[in-house]
């Protein structure tokens, strides 16, 4: 479901598999745990091994930049499979300058 | 129009069942052939109408969530997403896009916007008290992408 690896300043939370209501709560609970320790300067969420997705990874993304936020740090979403745009392209995350 | 298929399934409002869900309705249009742009929009769909089960209509307490599907044979696929749960005051409202009741859980409020923008039609029934049916209407074959 998520792998995490931190070096440089850098988190980076490779998310797997299915995203939705029921996951998201599990994956919002690792990476905040990571990031409440470590202090990253920037968080990247890796999206490139995502199979499925509804609004519950915008709901992730957008929390995450809350929380990263908090502790000073930057966000990043990356390698977001095409598939997946579409929601994310609805969500007006594009607009926080997030994805890339 | 002629039924070719129909199905039908219950099942507890955990949030376990979210893929469970989305899993038999993605089987039971098995037989229409669907494009992977097709299965992944009414997996999508499907997953939003049953996390607003769940997140909002058993918010309180628990209950069961209640899925039936048809198809015709003019390729449509009609399902029909049921609870017996709170039921929404104002639905007009609950469907604006980025509107949420549940921002603690970190809900982005598209659910609905999702819903319409990868069905061709989407119903709400709602009365507070009584519950919310979601209707989902789709017809396959019609993407150029196969």
């Amino acid at each position: 479901m998520l792998r995490t690896e931190y070096k440089n300043n850098i988190l980076t939370a490779y998310i797997d598999g299915e995203i939705d209501h029921d996951s998201a709560a599990k994956i919002r609970a690792r990476i905040d745990g990571a990031a409440q320790s470590l202090k990253p300067k920037l968080l990247n969420l890796d999206f490139s091994a995502v199979s499925f997705m509804d609004s519950s990874g915008v709901g992730l993304v957008m929390g995450r930049y809350r929380q990263m936020k908090l502790i000073g740090g930057a966000l990043r979403v990356v390698n977001v499979p095409d598939r997946l745009y579409r929601i994310f392209a609805m969500s007006g995350l594009e607009a926080l300058g997030v994805l890339r | 129009m002629n039924i070719v298929n129909e199905m039908s399934v219950s099942f507890p409002s955990k949030s376990c069942n979210e893929s469970f869900a989305r899993s038999i309705v993605a089987a039971f249009v098995m037989n229409l052939d669907p494009t992977v742009n097709e299965l992944s929009d009414i997996k999508t769909a499907v997953s939003e109408a049953v996390t607003n089960c769940i997140v909002h209509g058993y918010r309180k307490s628990g209950g069961t969530i209640y899925i039936k599907g048809r198809i015709t044979d003019n390729n449509k696929l009609t399902i029909r997403i049921r609870d017996k749960g709170c039921g929404i005051d104002d639905v007009e409202k609950a469907m604006e896009p980025l509107f949420t009741t549940a921002p603690e859980e970190e809900r982005a409020g598209l659910g609905f916007a999702v819903m319409q923008s990868f069905c061709d039609r989407v119903r709400v029934k709602s009365e507070p008290g009584k519950g919310t049916t979601v209707t989902l209407e789709k017809t396959f074959g019609t993407q150029n992408d196969r």
